[in-house]
């Protein structure tokens, strides 16, 4: 790695990078050789650092308006939405904002299962990832809870009493979850605390997840390990800055239009009806980038049985590397991958549908079969695949097919050379 | 170096260690259990209600412990219904007579045990309760008949102060 000898050209810049290496990390990032052939499924690590960074600053003005107390909190949201100035702005782009953070993070996460991204050397990445997932998960269930109303209410009391599920001090953990016998005004300042904290702890990870990416580098489309830096490579600035940028405008668009066009679309109705812990909602739904999850939880008649399979649907992503047993990383060339993920995804998108929709009857079913493929898939199919498969033979560079697809890597290099 | 030394040195490394991993789960368990019912919330633990005006086949809901109880005037056909069930049937086995000391009023958490949330009266299979959440089925002794719950709706500790007036809690 070349830019670890940068030396600043000023004599300022070579005293303080003498005595903290700031220029050096600048440096590295700006120049940090990237494969050429990412495509704009690349760019959405750029558009969650963005999303992130837009939840901690709406999510601070927020906090200098709300009131974490049960009797004021429902009418301080109301009043952040009727008095503050801009309040209303702020709270629909916070609100819509986690909406678009899951859809980057779910689209990030499709696109390193496609291109084959969690393999080794890459594991350690991964694994971040789906820590930094989860985080997300529960700063979004808790951030849910604060407005207060009827939806924050049961859903708090519905996700909290999953923990009722386990055996013996299922309950015990439960009352301490609350600091109550029911969710009341100590659980939701426990919650607005907890909520204000985990996307700092998402930051820090953050920061691991991109240094751990900095080891290896980037996975490509094609999946292969690239030299770096060199002719498959080009510098991270201005090439990926840009095309990131171009990226990440077009997805303020459709972030626009959910903030200013549709802003409570993806939110529930019934979250506009003040916390009442007499009455529960007729249909109580999480929000829509959970549903999945919740479909799953449905579909398994068994308490227990159920919050686990619940738990395990997100936590087997986490050994998928070592389920995985294919050497070839991108689907580009796994001709049968290829169809299952497809499947993957539409059974994802079913379980999300009937994880809406009432548990009974044909939906149930659906639930039950779309439950089973989706630990199927990474149980089965992904193991046994990586044996049974016959791969597509992959090139030896990501220049080598544009220059007429020699195998042998000396005689691609050899060939370069004459064209220049 | 000789042999003593070494061991020694490794009881010091045990003993500090041990002394450490004390200390710092006497720090812990304060910050784990400020978590749990506070002082103000375990004195709310009692209530009186006033069921004078509750007539047979009606219920009224009342909060305890920021939870709902049904406190419910069973008519004699609902209490028939509830004593003629064979334990057998039962997903979670207990005697109606157990559940409601006097057969005419039936005291218990408003709660599912599945996922906690409120059930609907005179509603589903059983003539008891029904939870929209999730579809679990009640009788109306409030045990759990048909659906995901695994536990009857739960008794609370409650006494007649006199005949109008239970305190629970």
């Amino acid at each position: 790695m070349s830019e670890h000898n940068y030396t600043p050209k000023s004599k300022v810049g070579q005293w303080f990078n003498d005595r903290l290496p700031l220029l050096t990390l600048a440096n590295h990032l700006t120049d940090y050789p990237t494969p050429k052939n990412l495509n704009y499924w690349w760019t959405f690590g750029g558009i969650l650092t963005f999303c992130l960074i837009t939840q901690i600053v709406t999510g601070l003005t927020l906090a200098m308006h709300y009131i974490a107390h049960a009797d004021m909190a429902f009418e301080s949201v109301e009043h952040i939405m009727r008095d503050v100035n801009y309040g209303w702005l702020i709270r629909y782009i916070h609100a819509n904002g986690a909406s678009m953070f899951f859809l980057a993070v779910y689209i990030h996460i499709f696109r390193s299962l496609f291109y084959g991204s969690y393999k080794s050397p890459r594991e350690i990445i991964w694994i971040l990832g789906i820590i930094i997932y989860l985080l997300m998960m529960a700063a979004a269930f808790m951030g849910y809870v604060l407005p207060w109303g009827q939806m924050s209410f049961w859903g708090a009391t519905v996700i909290t009493n999953l923990f009722s599920a386990i055996p013996l001090v299922g309950e015990g953990i439960v009352t301490w979850l609350w600091g109550g016998y029911s969710v009341d005004n100590p659980t939701l300042t426990r919650f607005f605390t907890l909520h204000y904290l985990i996307p700092f702890l998402i930051l820090g990870l953050v920061v691991l997840h991109i240094w751990a990416l900095h080891v290896p580098g980037n996975n490509n489309p094609i999946g292969i390990d690239i030299k770096k830096p060199s002719k498959d490579t080009v510098p991270f600035h201005p090439y990926i800055v840009i095309k990131d940028g171009f990226a990440l405008l077009m997805f303020m668009i459709v972030f626009a239009f959910f903030v200013f066009y549709s802003p409570n679309i993806l939110g529930h109705a019934d979250n506009y009806i003040e916390a009442n812990p007499m009455v529960t909602p007729a249909h109580i739904v999480p929000e829509w980038y959970l549903l999945p999850f919740y479909a799953i939880l449905r579909s398994v008649p068994d308490k227990l049985l159920g919050v686990v399979a619940m738990l395990s649907a997100i936590l087997i992503l986490a050994v998928l590397p070592w389920l995985d047993t294919s050497k070839i990383r991108s689907a580009v060339f796994r001709p049968l991958y290829r169809q299952f993920y497809w499947i993957l995804v539409a059974d994802v998108l079913i379980l999300g549908y009937v994880g809406a929709m009432p548990a009974e009857g044909l939906y149930l079913l659906i639930a039950r079969v779309a439950t089973a493929y989706y630990f199927l898939h990474f149980l089965v199919i992904l193991p046994v695949l990586g044996f049974k498969e016959k791969t597509i033979p992959i090139p030896l560079s990501i220049t080598e097919p544009v220059l007429g697809g020699n195998p042998n890597l000396a005689m691609v290099k050899q060939k370069e050379s004459k064209i220049e | 170096m000789s042999e003593k030394k070494t061991k020694r040195r490794d009881f010091l490394f045990t003993a500090t260690t041990a002394v450490g991993a004390v200390g710092a789960a006497a720090v812990v368990w304060p910050m784990i259990d400020q978590m749990n019912p506070d002082a103000s919330v375990k004195a709310l633990a009692s209530t009186e209600v006033d069921i004078s005006s509750v007539t047979p086949g009606n219920t009224i809901t009342v909060l305890w412990r920021g939870k709902p109880v049904f406190i419910r005037r069973r008519t004699q056909e609902e209490i028939n219904e509830a004593r003629s069930v064979k334990m057998e049937d039962l997903i979670h086995p207990e005697k109606d007579e157990d559940r409601a000391k006097n057969p005419e009023w039936l005291v218990m958490l408003g709660v599912c045990t599945h996922l906690g949330c409120v059930p609907l009266n005179d509603k589903g299979d059983y003539n008891g309760w029904f939870c929209p959440c999730h579809g679990s089925h009640y009788d109306t002794s409030g045990r759990i008949r048909k659906g995901p719950a695994p536990w009857n709706m739960e008794i609370p500790k409650y006494e007649f102060v006199n005949a109008n007036t239970i305190k629970i809690g």
